[in-house]
């Protein structure tokens, strides 16, 4: 067991510096000089080369990389070109504002999805089944910034219940933080649960095909009971799996609910940055972005070996 | 059916630890067990025998109350042991009927491969049996009486088996649990459905023995499917032979075999060959029953087997009556055929 949590988190390390490579090599590929993009067309050479030497872009491009590093490994990812603000603290803060949301919404899909999925299987040969599993076949579809803007016409503009957009910080106006956490959180989880519960509901209807659920069964346990004991457990593996993806999915993706509800999260940071053309706050946010879903598959991983004896045994 | 005197139905019904009668189980449109009837007494080994699609597990899932979704019994399960005051199984809720399982009547299924939790350590998954029925006071206490159960079953090392995984064991091996799990609460009645084809010919003359052994310990009642006659010859005293969801014919293992009357247990014998390889040497090929079972609900009309039946008339095609063939303590569904022209002793 110890073995194999090690040997993932090798991995996770490997993956990690892997990404860093390729971020960076990426970023230094495109066309151009990463000084004179930033300055722009108009900035005298004298100005460009200056800032080259400032930030030390002339030096070799391993010296850059490692130097890149030293600053990822000290949380210290630079400042920007024009501004000379420090790119750090920015992320810190967007980082904040998008986890609040990401993480909100996906405690709400599960709390939604775990249930729904679960009657679903158990009653999927009966009427209600069917509607839900049709409902949560419609839900699928629907984007989830079509549910923002229908969620924002009807409970901002008509109802007036809550803000449109915009974002307070939740220490010095909890209820106004409420406020504008809820819409974007519920169209963010409403199409998650729709997309996880479909997944809940096969894992479930799987297992209850399995032969220990009829010894269970055969032992006296009613069959919500047989399925709580000997099933969920079973059918925890590909949930997780997942429950990983869209944890993924919509850290990305919350970019998009990030511009309709006009939230300063991290998404909206990457947008302004490749639109200013700062190279270097572009490439920490890549960074954390990469980091954080290989975060996440570890964390898959580790949970699968927690789950399931069979995989902690299996040797390589 | 036929009409039986009521005193020897008394008389069967009291030393009867199981009693079915008129089984019928069918999907909507389609019978699947017609009018199966039998009784099995304490201490008492009953083998059920047929081709696959006989109807065997059928009636096994039915007298435990687990026939999948869909599929509805009718007539009169009665279990004489820790029953809701002796009331017809099948009529029992949901709720009920889990406290008969595991407790009065328990089951050990064909596939011990997959029959076990993989995600559950093998010692919690016998001593929830005892838990959850409340025979053993305490967690301290089943987990020593699994200890106990697992030695019982010849299982090396009970005590470390206990806290391993079924993926750590072999098939055998997970059969013991499985059949420690189905007698951690002394059941009045034990059904196996076939818990031998599974495992390699080397283990299963021990895990048969084993069975018979924690049944008579127990004095229990035993439903023992199979389709291998050889099974039946060493493990059950009488036998019922199963096709198209019917009993056709009931009696001593002994007397069944050396002289079967219906022409289908006639041709299973046949085809089974129970003098083994020596006699069968420089012999032709072993004779079998010619055509295959037919699909479900598909049976003929009268005796479900004069499609297959060499000796088939027009008299077959309405249902036969059931022949008692002599006295039995158990009562006549106990011993006779349903054959208008058996083969053997009978009449043509």
């Amino acid at each position: 067991m110890l073995l194999r949590f090690l040997h993932r988190l090798m991995v996770l390390v490997a993956s990690v510096a892997a990404a860093s490579v390729v971020v960076f090599a990426f970023m230094r590929v495109l066309p151009g000089d990463p000084a004179r993009v930033a300055l722009g067309i108009n900035a005298s050479e004298q100005a460009v080369a200056q800032l080259r030497e400032q930030f030390g872009l002339d030096r070799p491009v391993l010296v850059q990389y490692l130097d890149w590093v030293g600053g990822l490994l000290t949380l210290d990812p630079g400042i920007e070109f024009v501004s000379k603000a420090a790119i750090g603290p920015q992320i810190a803060d967007r980082l904040q504002v998008t986890l609040w949301l990401v993480v909100c919404a996906m405690v709400l899909a599960l709390v939604l999805a775990l249930p729904v999925g679960i009657w679903m299987a158990v009653r999927h040969r009966h009427w209600d089944g069917v509607v839900l599993s049709a409902l949560s076949q419609v839900g699928v579809a629907v984007p989830a910034f079509l549910a923002g803007i229908v969620l924002i016409s009807v409970f901002a503009v008509r109802l007036g219940w809550v803000p449109s957009g915009g974002w307070v910080v939740p220490a010095e106006d909890p209820v106004g933080f409420l406020q504008r956490l809820a819409l974007p959180v519920v169209s963010l989880s409403l199409v998650q649960a729709a997309v996880l519960a479909r997944y809940v509901r096969s894992a479930v209807l799987d297992v209850l095909r399995e032969d220990f659920l009829r010894t269970a069964r055969a032992k006296g346990l009613r069959p919500v009971q047989a399925l709580v004991r000997h099933g969920l457990r079973n059918a925890a593996v590909p949930v997780v799996t997942v429950l990983g993806l869209q944890l993924a999915t919509l850290l990305i993706g919350a970019v998009v609910i990030e511009r309709v509800f006009v939230i300063p999260g991290l998404g909206s940071l990457l947008l302004d940055s490749v639109a200013k053309r700062e190279l270097l706050t572009v490439q920490a946010v890549v960074m954390v972005l990469v980091v954080a879903v290989l975060f996440i598959n570890f964390v898959v991983d580790v949970l699968y070996l927690v789950i399931d004896p069979r995989l902690r045994t299996a040797p390589r | 059916m036929t009409a039986r005197p009521v005193e020897t139905e008394a008389v069967a019904d009291e030393h009867a630890v199981l009693s079915v009668d008129n089984l019928s189980v069918g999907a909507r449109h389609t019978p699947l067990l017609h009018d199966v009837s039998f009784t099995i007494g304490r201490g008492e080994r009953v083998g059920l025998i047929g081709e696959s699609g006989s109807g065997k597990s059928l009636t096994a899932l039915a007298v435990m109350g687990l026939l999948p979704e869909g599929l509805q019994a009718s007539g009169d399960v009665r279990l004489s042991a820790r029953t809701p005051a002796r009331r017809n199984l099948l009529g029992v809720g949901e709720r009920e009927m889990a406290r008969v399982r595991g407790d009065g009547m328990s089951m050990v299924f064909q596939e011990p491969m997959t029959a076990l939790n993989p995600t559950m350590r093998v010692g919690d998954q016998v001593a929830e049996v005892m838990l959850l029925h409340r025979t053993q006071p305490s967690r301290a206490a089943a987990r020593r009486r699994v200890v106990e159960l697992l030695e019982k079953v010849d299982l090396p090392d009970p005590a470390h088996l206990a806290r391993s995984y079924p993926h750590e064991l072999s098939g055998g091996q997970r059969q013991r649990v499985v059949l420690a799990i189905a007698l951690a609460n002394d059941p009045a009645l034990l059904i196996c459905d076939e818990p031998t084809t599974a495992l390699d010919v080397t283990v299963q003359a021990t895990v048969l023995d084993l069975v018979v052994r924690g049944v008579e310990a127990r004095h229990a009642a035993m439903l023992f499917i199979t389709h291998d006659l050889g099974v039946v010859a060493t493990v059950c005293e009488r036998v019922l032979v199963m096709y198209g969801g019917r009993i056709v014919e009931a009696g001593p293992v002994q007397e069944v075999f050396a002289d079967p009357r219906h022409r289908y247990t006639q041709g299973l014998i046949g085809a089974s060959d129970l003098t083994g390889a020596e006699g069968r040497r420089g012999r032709a090929a072993l004779p079998t029953i010619p055509g295959s079972v037919p699909p479900a609900g598909r049976f003929p009309e009268g005796c479900v087997f004069r499609t297959r039946c060499a000796h088939a008339t027009q008299r077959c095609e309405t249902l036969p009556p059931w022949v008692p063939r002599g006295p039995h303590p158990a009562g006549e569904t106990a011993y006779g055929h349903a054959c208008v022209h058996p083969a053997g002793g009978g009449t043509t």
